[in-house]
């Protein structure tokens, strides 16, 4: 198994706030990893600054063994790592099919002389992007929907559509911003098994998730984060049982104040 | 509206061809329909102006970056044209492309440093470019003779044809509008296209998609800005005179006014606009200034009434962030009733 995201004492002040303080971070391709932590913990903030959204105060990232610290977002997208946002960003007044065909912009070279004179790049670029735009609606079954405004679809189709249109650009790493938020438990186990269908595919991912349920039972490794800090790094069982981890969720003053009395 | 606009569409969709050429046909007829050179003055006019607001709508409408100070690129177009045809000697078919071209380069001067702005901050630098380029040529008297203008500009000619009145020159406008229309619709639909629209729906969306955000708003600009330098070029000798006063900052409102009433992001819509404030204009011709009340009024009344414009895109963010699900619609109908 080789490394393929990597991130070296990635840190983040916004002025005095210590958001994100010395992470270490290492995945391994094939894998689901999974940013577990209270709200608050920067892992979001951690995210935005690997997908080159934020740049990073200090430390450094690689992505398959090139470094990709402080590139634009638009530039990462194009070394292969794609991402999905917390509060959805689709757009919202175009079908399911537009959102997707925009996903592939990084394989596609047309320009305006090319789409002027329809040569033969463009018609190339078009039936590419048509043929692949269906088959990845119909691998993440969203068949049925595919002419429908994105904004008029449910929550967690819409959750489907995002993950579609990064996959669009056939990512090294797909890295996914709670994708089980605001899901009723229904949606939320057919999301669970999506992602490790994706997986078994081959996807490498990442996710950020609140629902312990879901985390533990997707995730091969976890990582723990608490105010910017990484308290915990290991398996799903190791990570709960951690006294940190534990501290970190539940707090401590219950148990010692029983033992006093 | 929208469905008298959608069966419209289907018609046009299911019988393309025919209605293309149709239409073609009808159009090349209009100089016999109307021999008065009074009347194919206005309908000139209209087609100057569906290519400055085609043009000012790739920009506002499709990438979404408000430009208010189009009348400067205008203006750079008409003077290339004139002082190259008067100093250079230079062919008018020669001349439409590198006044384009010429235009787009300032198209891209003025994007480089405005990147990261957008919204009114964008707009406010555009105003500015627009009166910067206007005070230059007022006052750039050994290149563009000042407040004198320029006098004399070489009509145009093809094949020993000269095309000097407006029924002749009619014909330049419209090849130049068909053109126009055909390439944009053409970009619209490709990756190009696409890119833009994604920009204007969700920057940050679009820039985790790998669309390099920048440089698509930049190639927008010149791309707008290009035809704002042809229109510019085939103006300069219809009027065979142009001085600064033709390239005001009203002017640049004008062509905004055209494109938010018929409408940002389709292509019907600046066409519409340009027929339907060009011939307002004609209307209240005997109320002279007046009239800018009542554009003021309409433009507030569109902005009301139907943010999107008479033909705008309804399915898109300038509809006023509004999504209306056919449902939805059926049931307001329904309690509007009761």
């Amino acid at each position: 198994m080789s490394i393929i995201l990597e991130a070296k004492k990635v840190s983040k002040y916004f002025g005095g706030l210590k958001a994100v303080d010395e992470v270490d971070m290492s995945i391994n391709s094939g894998e689901i990893f999974g940013i577990i932590g209270p709200n608050g913990a920067g892992k979001t903030t951690f995210f935005n600054m690997c997908s080159g959204v934020y740049s990073l105060t200090r430390g450094g990232i690689w992505l398959s063994n090139e470094n990709i610290t402080g590139m634009r977002s638009e530039r990462i997208a194009n070394k292969g790592l794609a991402r999905t946002f917390q509060n959805i960003q689709l757009f919202k007044f175009m079908s399911v099919m537009e959102n997707v065909k925009i996903g592939f912009h990084v394989h596609t070279k047309t320009n305006v002389l090319n789409a002027i004179l329809h040569t033969s790049t463009y018609r190339k670029d078009e039936q590419f992007v048509n043929r692949r735009a269906l088959e990845i609606v119909e691998q993440v079954g969203l068949s049925p929907y595919k002419d429908t405004m994105a904004g008029n679809l449910s929550y967690g189709i819409q959750r489907r559509v995002e993950i579609a249109r990064a996959l669009a650009l056939d990512p090294k790493v797909l890295l996914l911003d709670e994708p089980a938020a605001g899901m009723n438990p229904n949606e939320t186990r057919d999301l669970m098994l999506f992602i490790k269908k994706l997986n078994k595919d081959g996807y490498t991912i990442v996710v950020i998730e609140h629902d312990m349920k879901f985390v533990m039972n997707t995730c091969d490794r976890i990582l723990v984060l608490n105010f910017g800090k990484k308290i915990c790094e290991g398996n799903p069982d190791h990570v709960k049982n951690d006294p940190l981890v534990q501290e970190a969720y539940f707090g401590k003053g219950l148990l010692t104040k029983e033992a006093d009395t | 509206m929208n469905q008298l606009m959608n069966k419209v569409q289907k018609l046009w969709d299911e019988h393309k061809i025919v209605s293309m050429a149709v239409l073609f046909i009808l159009l090349l007829t209009v100089p016999s329909v109307f021999p008065k050179n009074y009347i194919m003055g206005i309908i000139c006019r209209i087609l100057l102006y569906i290519l400055l607001a085609g043009g000012l709508n790739v920009i506002n409408g499709y990438s979404s970056q408000f430009c208010i100070g189009y009348a400067g690129f205008f203006c750079i177009g008409a003077y290339a044209e004139a002082i190259l045809s008067l100093k250079a000697g230079m062919n008018f078919w020669i001349l439409l492309p590198i006044s384009g071209i010429i235009t787009a380069i300032f198209g891209l001067l003025i994007a480089l440093p405005t990147l990261r702005l957008s919204g009114k901050y964008l707009s406010i630098v555009t105003l500015g470019f627009s009166e910067i380029i206007r005070l230059t040529v007022l006052n750039w008297n050994g290149l563009t003779g000042g407040p004198m203008g320029i006098k004399g500009i070489a009509v145009p000619s093809l094949f020993g044809l000269e095309f000097k009145s407006a029924i002749q020159y009619y014909y330049i406008f419209l090849f130049l509008v068909i053109l126009f229309v055909f390439a944009t619709s053409r970009v619209i639909k490709s990756r190009i296209g696409r890119a833009w629209m994604s920009i204007r729906e969700d920057e940050l969306a679009a820039k985790s998609l790998g669309v390099e955000a920048s440089k698509y708003k930049a190639m927008n600009f010149m791309y707008g800005a290009f035809w704002a330098g042809i229109a510019g070029a085939a103006y300069a000798p219809y009027t065979r005179y142009i001085d600064p006063t033709f390239f005001t900052l009203d002017e640049g409102f004008n062509i905004l006014a055209m494109v938010i009433v018929g409408g940002m992001g389709t292509m019907v819509g600046p066409i519409a606009g340009s027929i339907v404030i060009n011939i307002v204009t004609e209307l209240l011709r005997p109320i002279s200034e007046y009239r800018m009340v009542v554009y003021a009024i309409l433009i507030i009344g569109m902005m009301w009434l139907r943010p999107q414009g008479l033909f705008g895109a309804t399915q898109s963010i300038l509809s006023g962030g509004k999504i209306m699900k056919k449902s939805d619609r059926g049931k307001k109908k329904g309690r509007e009733a009761a």
